[in-house]
């Protein structure tokens, strides 16, 4: 349903987006997982034909991008990151405007307002002016406009951002609803909404895509940078030296509190030696208050990224 | 396309009568030329004409236009609706055509108001219809050219002020300026600075006169700011 080829886009002389490539097929919903600034605004606002391409190539529904704009633009159905609105207008106004352009009929329009206007829960508010409304409720105006016209594709840039935790559960399960009739690619850069939601996830980083998979391959990879932490009594460094040479430890690091030592232990990928950690405390007679497994966050994994595009991108500058 | 153009067309127009900058704009308009029209025009043994409240409008419109225009594109790339206006199936010609035609449309509702004045004339003497009838199509013509260059100056900036003051300064340059030079210049150039000169052309219509040639510079010029104002709005999707 969707198709990008090598999509780039520079501003100038910084690339927001470098020649990512990916493909959505009909009736997925997709999460763009990244930082801030990491290229998913810009690379969702070339997918839905508000700017071009500095170089490669997207479809929707078979329709390129930039030849068959308005044929792209008909399929789509778009929520921006800022929900812009005509704020002077009342919900309905604005909806029977949208529907207008997008060319429904008068019947059509009436019937499409009343469908949306249940979909998201608008019920009284639709008849308020929409500068009166909270940013959840205008969040759900746009929402109601990018359904509007029944479109196939769904493109949600960080639908629930600004919005409260009762309003951003039934925003997922609205999403999570649709993804029954539509193609959904939305954004976000928090790990757990993209969990909750999708079934695949692209993982975008400093304008490239750095992993994808289904949420439960990415966790993997993000918990690939996992540790363990135990905190226990005795001999701080007899500890510290009988720990490193447990099977798949890699590094420790101590910290010391009223007796207690605590040791952040950094293990090899995939090595889980917390079973023989706690067999080496009780044959030494270590008291032990804490034996646990610190899962990596995506936010460290957003920083582990980083780290290795930056030195990549010096050893490429070093090398040229 | 049409259903689209008239669609955009409405939004604009509900948008300038939601504003308070449009009814600052007609009242001020209003209370100007009829305070001009009684002291001016409607005196004893005054002339039965609508010329000289045809030439004031011409120069105070250059002051009230812009300011109906300045937030027309500006605004959309400043509150971020251009995204969602840009990303629906409607092209850049369509959008900058309905947003002409609704401050048109606001337009000709302010200078039909003026009509009143005609009424008052008609009332106490014989004015010329036919010449004033030939004034009001130099106003419909001078104000299309004035909200295109109004739009024009909008597309540019994303700030209203900015915007309301270049469309005041391009407008003034295409009349005042220019008539100040042809007048210290001689020669070739006066001709060439005479035929940009706006209010030159205008003055044909205020006299009653109707001159195809100003038609065909004021149609023109309107569709060639216009057309500047979509260029400069693709131009915009690339930055």
């Amino acid at each position: 349903m969707i198709q990008v080829k090598n999509l780039t886009k520079a501003y100038g002389d910084r690339v927001a987006v470098n020649g990512i490539s990916f493909h959505i097929d009909e009736g997925e919903i997709v999460g763009f997982l990244g930082p801030n600034g990491a290229g998913k605004t810009t690379t969702m606002r070339m997918i839905t034909c508000f700017m071009p391409a500095t170089s490669g190539s997207a479809s929707v529904g078979g329709h390129d991008v930039f030849t068959e704009s308005m044929q792209v633009r008909r399929v789509i159905g778009y929520l921006p990151e800022s929900t812009p609105l005509d704020i002077h207008l009342r919900s309905r106004e604005y909806l029977n405007f949208r529907g207008k352009i997008r060319g429904l009929s008068r019947s059509e329009r009436a019937a499409a307002i009343k469908r949306v206007a249940d979909l998201c829960w608008l019920g009284e508010f639709i008849d308020r002016p929409i500068h009166q409304l909270s940013k959840g409720m205008k969040q759900r105006v746009g929402l109601a406009d990018a359904l509007l016209h029944d479109p196939k594709v769904l493109i949600l840039d960080e639908p629930t951002v600004g919005l409260d935790p009762t309003q951003i559960r039934e925003t997922r399960n609205l999403i999570q609803e649709l993804a029954k009739r539509h193609t959904v690619l939305l954004s976000s850069h928090i790990l757990p909404e993209v969990e909750a939601t999708c079934q695949r996830t692209i993982i975008i980083a400093g304008g490239s895509i750095v992993a994808s998979g289904s949420p439960d391959e990415l966790k993997t990879r993000i918990r690939e940078g996992s540790r363990l932490i135990a905190e226990l009594t005795g001999d701080a460094a007899a500890i510290e030296k009988a720990v490193k040479s447990v099977n798949g430890v890699k590094e420790v690091a101590r910290e010391s509190d009223n007796g207690w030592h605590r040791f952040i232990i950094e293990t090899n990928k995939n090595a889980d030696p917390r079973e023989a950690i706690y067999k080496l405390a009780s044959e030494n007679k270590w008291s032990m208050r804490e034996l646990r497994l610190e899962a990596g966050t995506l936010e460290e994994f957003f920083v582990r990224i980083t780290a290795e595009q930056a030195a990549q991108r010096k050893a490429a500058e070093v090398r040229s | 396309m049409i259903d689209r153009i008239k669609a955009l067309t409405e939004r604009e127009l509900a948008a300038i009568f939601l504003s308070f900058i449009a009814y600052v704009v007609g009242v001020l308009f209003l209370l100007v030329t009829g305070m001009l029209f009684t002291f001016e025009t409607l005196t004893e043994g005054g002339e039965a004409t609508m010329r000289p409240l045809f030439d004031h409008m011409s120069w105070l419109l250059i002051l009230a236009l812009p300011l109906i225009t300045m937030r027309m594109i500006s605004d959309e790339y400043a509150s971020g609706t251009v995204e969602t206006l840009m990303t629906a199936p409607v092209s850049d010609a369509e959008v900058v055509l309905g947003k002409f035609f609704g401050t048109f449309l606001f337009y000709v509702a302010l200078i039909l108001s003026t009509l009143v004045y005609v009424v008052a004339l008609a009332m106490f003497s014989k004015p010329d219809l036919l010449a004033t009838a030939y004034g009001y199509l130099g106003l419909l013509l001078l104000g299309a050219l004035y909200a295109s260059v109004g739009l024009f100056a909008s597309s540019l900036t994303r700030h209203q002020l900015i915007a309301a003051v270049l469309a005041i300064a391009i407008l003034a340059l295409f009349s005042y300026a220019v008539d100040y030079l042809a007048m210290i210049q001689g020669g070739a150039w006066r001709s060439t600075l005479s035929y940009i000169n706006i209010l030159h052309h205008f003055k044909d219509f205020s006299k009653g006169i109707f001159d195809t040639k100003a038609i065909v510079f004021f149609v023109s010029s309107t569709a060639f700011f216009l057309f500047l104002c979509v260029k400069v709005m693709e131009s915009k999707r690339w930055r």
